[in-house]
């Protein structure tokens, strides 16, 4: 019964194929039709569905998202190699969006009764537009090996403006209250992010990024420095963004840690609260023992020192472990941290932390209060902001230097070959040493900070869970890169927030979406060109599958 | 006195005593060869000698000097390069990364100079230079092995079984290659099981049993010895 029926609709499919090249514009154009017409047409009977679905000519909500996809009905007309992976993913987002929102509208209306016409017409549109591309002919000519020179500055701005449309998506990303629009939502984001991806956008982009890296780098620092001064004195986002440099400079030291040296360290924030709770004992907060206040600059470079010297010390009998039994003793050191903060709340608060961590301050700049630079008010956490951009620029340029020295090729061997890499007289225990000292360094500076950020140090912010959410940001991003751990880091910060309505779910939808990730990109979303050329580099795969002294001459 | 000189080495791993007892010279500008079966102790030899693994007891004295309480980098650093059994190559990394990281003890000088000579001796490797190293072929990869292991300028060069899994013809060549080498007045200490090719090049060779050496000779008195005929070329 069931395969007769898959029969049927192959043969239907091969049928429709046939005629492909001939009737895949008209069903194209009439989807389009429909698709436009639908969402200008109430979608639900009942009033109070998000996104004003009863309504007429007023398309929002999820008809926003699926008119958005709409215009990807137009790459049959084109000659395009890749146009029918990219159309169908396209139109295959715009039927999910249809789909889930009907469902959305009938749980909430109670019924299908309460779907009205245009939700309706535009599935019909959404499903002749599915036929049109799987009736399309593959023409499967190969994406253009070398993409055209455009000038500096066009190229640059053309990523600047992938990085701020980018941002502006997750910005509205976090608007979008409802749960169901946030699914559609996530729907069309994704068939628009394949689609693009099929016709090459990323990787003209890469190639962009690689070529103007330099000017690219200088646009992007002054959309950094200008974004306070959008938020009109609103401190909401700020705040956020502020987290997420936090995050990002710890994200990128751990990255010189597993990225570079390729030692899985899963106790790392542990670093991080060393540094925080350095801030909150010798800081303005004066909380430690001897009441003392130290100014923030002492305090930064204080808790990255003390930080750096418990990482050395940590890593001194622990490196000499491998893979699995060095991401276990790190494990384990990291659980200790945690509960030696729990118990000796002498100095630490105990489970209660340590709370009221004044702003910072230096001389008479309180980094609380809103400030008015060039006649625009900044909201007090603008300072912050600026802290962690100075902050992670400094990490960036670390991490930069050191990946392009003597000591970042002897920490790429390691990672490679081990024993190998000592055979080449490279000092395999001190460079590992390093990685990790370094890795503690950056995390006990960024520690520092986030302690006046929060206004709070408490052990449960420190915990296992936390080590793993900065390793996905260094996975999701793009081992081996600093922007991939900043894009990992905004998106660990941002998008939990948002998931708030699915709290139950966060970590099922999160584990979901790095098993997605892994694989589909299993470089992550900004990798290094050398992460790169080790996933997807054709003739690679067979050397890398095969077991070392295989390969016969 | 010898560049190298091995006193009643002993090398344990854990509880097991792997190498019993070893004693060997290698003069400067000769080719020595370690043959034996699977087991004897060749690769656990070399691995002491580069300082890969740490003596229970015994000397090692390199130019005079005491070899055996450095650490691996150290010794790279004195002039003993080890090219490691299964060749051991980076491979995702480029020829050309691998020939550089050969020369990381080194500080700057030359190197662009020495891997010009490396792709002069393996022409197939230059053809490849910018290819991963990973996608080479096993006999490409050993020359690249033995490639690396020259960038460091060994005084003494040790060879871990450059053979190994090869096809006929490469081995003929990689063979080839530590003729041309000894010809040039390097040093070799080359540790086979292809015991007649082995021979055949080598001034001094050391047979290995359970790690322990049985028989000791120049190259071509082992190889008419009747008892190395029996046990390594296959006669009965």
């Amino acid at each position: 019964m069931t395969a007769a029926l898959l029969d049927r609709v192959a043969t239907s499919a091969e049928r429709l194929r046939s005629h492909g090249t001939r009737l895949s514009p008209s069903l194209a154009a009439a989807a389009f039709v429909l698709v436009v017409v639908g969402t200008n047409l109430p979608w639900a009977t009942f009033s109070g569905f998000p996104g004003l679905m009863s309504l007429a000519l007023y398309p929002a909500g999820s008809r926003i998202y699926v008119l958005a996809l709409a215009p990807a009905l137009a790459l049959v007309a084109v000659r395009f190699s890749r146009r029918r992976q990219a159309g169908l993913a396209a139109t295959l987002a715009l039927l999910a969006v249809v789909v889930q929102t009907i469902i959305a509208i009938a749980r909430d209306g109670g019924g299908l009764v309460n779907v009205s016409v245009g939700a309706w017409v535009t599935l019909l549109g959404a499903l002749l537009g599915v036929a049109a591309f799987v009736a399309l002919p593959d023409d499967g000519a190969p994406l253009p090996r070398s993409w055209p020179v455009l000038p500096a500055l066009v190229e640059a701005l053309a990523v600047v403006f992938a990085v701020a449309a980018s941002l502006a998506l997750l910005v509205y990303a976090l608007d979008v209250e409802a749960p169901s629009q946030f699914v559609g939502f996530l729907l069309a984001l994704g068939g628009g992010l394949v689609a693009l991806n099929r016709l090459g956008l990323f990787e003209w982009l890469g190639a962009l990024y690689a070529r103007r890296q330099a000017l690219t780098l200088v646009l992007m620092a002054a959309a950094a420095v200008t974004f306070p001064f959008t938020q009109g004195g609103s401190s909401y986002w700020l705040r956020v963004a502020a987290n997420v440099g936090v995050f990002a400079a710890a994200a990128i030291g751990l990255n010189v840690v597993v990225g570079l040296a390729g030692l899985l360290d899963l106790g790392y924030i542990a670093f991080f609260g060393v540094g925080a709770y350095v801030a909150a004992l010798y800081g303005n907060a004066g909380l430690g023992p001897s009441r003392g206040h130290l100014p923030f600059l002492a305090v930064i470079v204080l808790g990255a020192l003390v930080s750096g010297l418990v990482g050395v010390l940590i890593g001194a009998p622990t490196l000499r472990l491998r893979g699995d039994y060095l991401a276990i003793v790190t494990l384990g050191f990291g659980e200790i941290f945690h509960t030696l903060v729990n118990t000796y709340d002498a100095y630490t608060g105990g489970p209660n932390g340590l709370s009221n961590i004044p702003d910072l301050r230096q001389g008479s700049f309180d980094f609380g209060l809103p400030h008015t630079v060039f006649g625009v008010e900044l909201a007090g956490f603008a300072n912050y902001y600026y802290l962690e951009l100075v902050l992670v620029a400094l990490v960036m340029f670390v991490f930069a230097r050191l990946n392009a020295s003597r000591i970042g090729r002897a920490w790429v061997a390691i990672r490679e070959d081990e024993l190998a890499a000592s055979a080449m007289g490279i000092n395999t225990v001190s460079y590992k040493l390093l990685a990790f000292g370094i890795g503690a360094t950056l995390a006990g500076a960024s520690g520092t900070v986030q302690a006046h950020v929060a206004t709070q140090v408490s052990p449960d912010s420190f915990v296992f869970l936390q080590s793993v959410f900065l390793l996905a940001a260094v996975v999701l991003g793009g081992m081996g890169t600093v922007p991939g751990a900043v894009v990992g880091a905004a998106i660990l910060i941002a998008v939990p927030e948002k998931l708030r309505a699915f709290s139950d779910y966060r970590l099922l939808l999160f584990g979901l979406l790095l098993v997605i990730l892994m694989r589909f990109r299993p470089e992550g979303m900004i990798p290094s060109r050398r992460r790169q050329r080790e996933f997807h580099d054709a003739d690679g795969a067979d050397a890398l599958s095969a077991p070392p002294g295989s390969a016969v001459a | 006195m010898s560049l190298l000189e091995v006193r009643d080495l002993r090398v344990a791993y854990g509880a097991i005593e792997a190498i019993k007892g070893i004693s060997l010279d290698v003069e400067e500008g000769q080719v020595v060869t370690l043959i034996g079966t699977n087991g004897a102790g060749k690769t656990t030899t070399l691995r002491t000698l580069s300082g890969l693994l740490r003596p229970v007891a015994g000397q090692v004295l390199f130019d005079g000097a005491r070899l055996d309480k450095l650490k691996a980098h150290e010794i790279v650093a004195r002039g003993v390069a080890h090219a490691p059994e299964g060749r051991r190559i980076f491979p995702l990394m480029t020829v050309e990364e691998n020939l550089e990281l050969g020369a990381y003890s080194r500080k700057g000088e030359a190197i662009a100079q020495d891997v010009a000579e490396v792709f002069e001796r393996f022409p197939r490797l230059h053809e490849r230079r910018a290819q991963k190293a990973g996608t080479l072929s096993g006999g490409e990869q050993q020359m690249l092995a033995i490639g690396r292991a020259l960038m460091s300028r060994p005084r003494l060069l040790m060879l871990d079984e450059p053979s190994m899994g090869l096809s006929p013809i490469m081995i003929q060549l990689i063979f080839d290659t530590v003729a041309e080498l000894k010809a040039a007045g390097t040093t070799i200490l080359l540790v086979e099981q292809n015991a007649s090719a082995a021979l055949a090049l080598a001034d001094t060779g050391y047979v290995l049993e359970t790690g322990r050496v049985v028989l000791t000779g120049t190259g071509p008195d082992l190889l008419t010895d009747e008892n190395v005929r029996k046990a390594y070329l296959g006669e009965d």
